[in-house]
C-alpha cells in the first residue's frame, strides 16, 4: 500500500506501523503512524464525536 | 384538557433556520442554508462559549491547511421533536465527516470551531478532544448519531 509521508508516497513495506486508540465518554479515536528510520513520517486521526453541545431552553412563569 | 406553560418545540427547531427575529435581523440574499465551516485551534487557545466569532488567533496553522478551516456540510434540516406537554428537543448535525485532508499541522491541537461563514462568521459550537497532532496525514471528525439524544447540537425543553 502507498502512504503519504514527509519524503513522498511511500510503500508501507518500508515503513514500521503504529496504531493507537483512545475511547471514553467524549470520542473514540484511532490513529495510524509510519516511521523510518526513527522519525515520524505520517500521522493520521479519526475522531469519532459521542457528546453533543445541547442547552436547556425554558418559558418563565408570570410571578 | 388543560393548558400547559411551554416553550413550543416547534419554536426551538425554528430557531436554528432563522424563523423568528426578536433584534435586528441578518439580511439574507437568499433563503439558502448558510454556509458552515470548522476550524481548528491548538490546545493554547481558548475557544469556548463566550466566543462569538471564528479568529484566526491560536488557530492550527501547517501544510495544507488553509485559515478557517474546511466547510461543514449540514445536509439534512434541523428536527424538532415533542416528547411530552413541556418537553422537546430540535437538533441538527453535520451530514458528512469533518475531514482535513493530507495536512501537517505539528503543534497539538484539540478543538474545533463551527461558525456560519455566510453571517459575518459567527460562532455556532465548539467541540473539544483529546490533543493531536497529524503528520502528512487526514484528521477526521465523524459526527455522531443525529437523533434526538445524540445530535451535535440541541435545543432542549425538560
Amino acid at each position: 500500500m502507498i502512504v503519504t509521508t514527509t519524503k513522498g508516497e511511500m510503500d508501507d513495506s518500508l515503513l514500521e506501523k503504529r496504531e493507537g486508540s483512545l475511547d471514553n465518554d467524549n470520542e473514540s479515536t484511532t490513529w495510524v503512524e509510519y516511521w523510518l528510520d526513527g522519525e515520524l513520517v505520517h500521522r493520521s486521526v479519526h475522531i469519532s464525536l459521542k457528546k453533543n453541545v445541547s442547552s436547556v431552553a425554558e418559558a418563565a412563569s408570570f410571578n | 384538557m388543560a393548558n400547559t406553560q411551554a416553550m413550543t418545540t416547534s419554536f426551538m427547531g425554528e430557531l436554528m433556520t432563522a424563523t423568528h427575529n426578536f433584534g435586528t435581523a441578518p439580511v439574507r440574499a437568499t433563503g439558502a442554508t448558510d454556509t458552515f465551516k470548522g476550524a481548528l485551534y491548538l490546545d493554547s487557545a481558548t475557544v469556548n462559549a463566550s466566543t462569538t466569532a471564528y479568529s484566526s488567533t491560536n488557530e492550527v496553522t501547517g501544510t495544507n491547511y488553509v485559515a478557517g478551516g474546511v466547510t461543514v456540510t449540514f445536509g439534512t434540516p434541523p428536527t424538532a421533536t415533542n416528547s411530552s406537554a413541556t418537553a422537546g428537543v430540535a437538533f441538527v448535525t453535520p451530514s458528512a465527516s469533518i475531514t482535513y485532508t493530507n495536512v501537517t499541522l505539528t503543534t497539538a491541537f484539540d478543538a474545533v470551531l463551527i461558525y456560519n461563514s455566510t453571517q459575518s462568521n459567527k460562532a455556532v459550537s465548539v467541540h473539544t478532544f483529546g490533543s493531536q497532532t497529524v503528520t502528512a496525514g487526514t484528521f477526521t471528525l465523524t459526527m455522531p448519531s443525529n437523533t434526538t439524544t445524540t445530535a451535535l447540537i440541541r435545543l432542549a425543553t425538560t
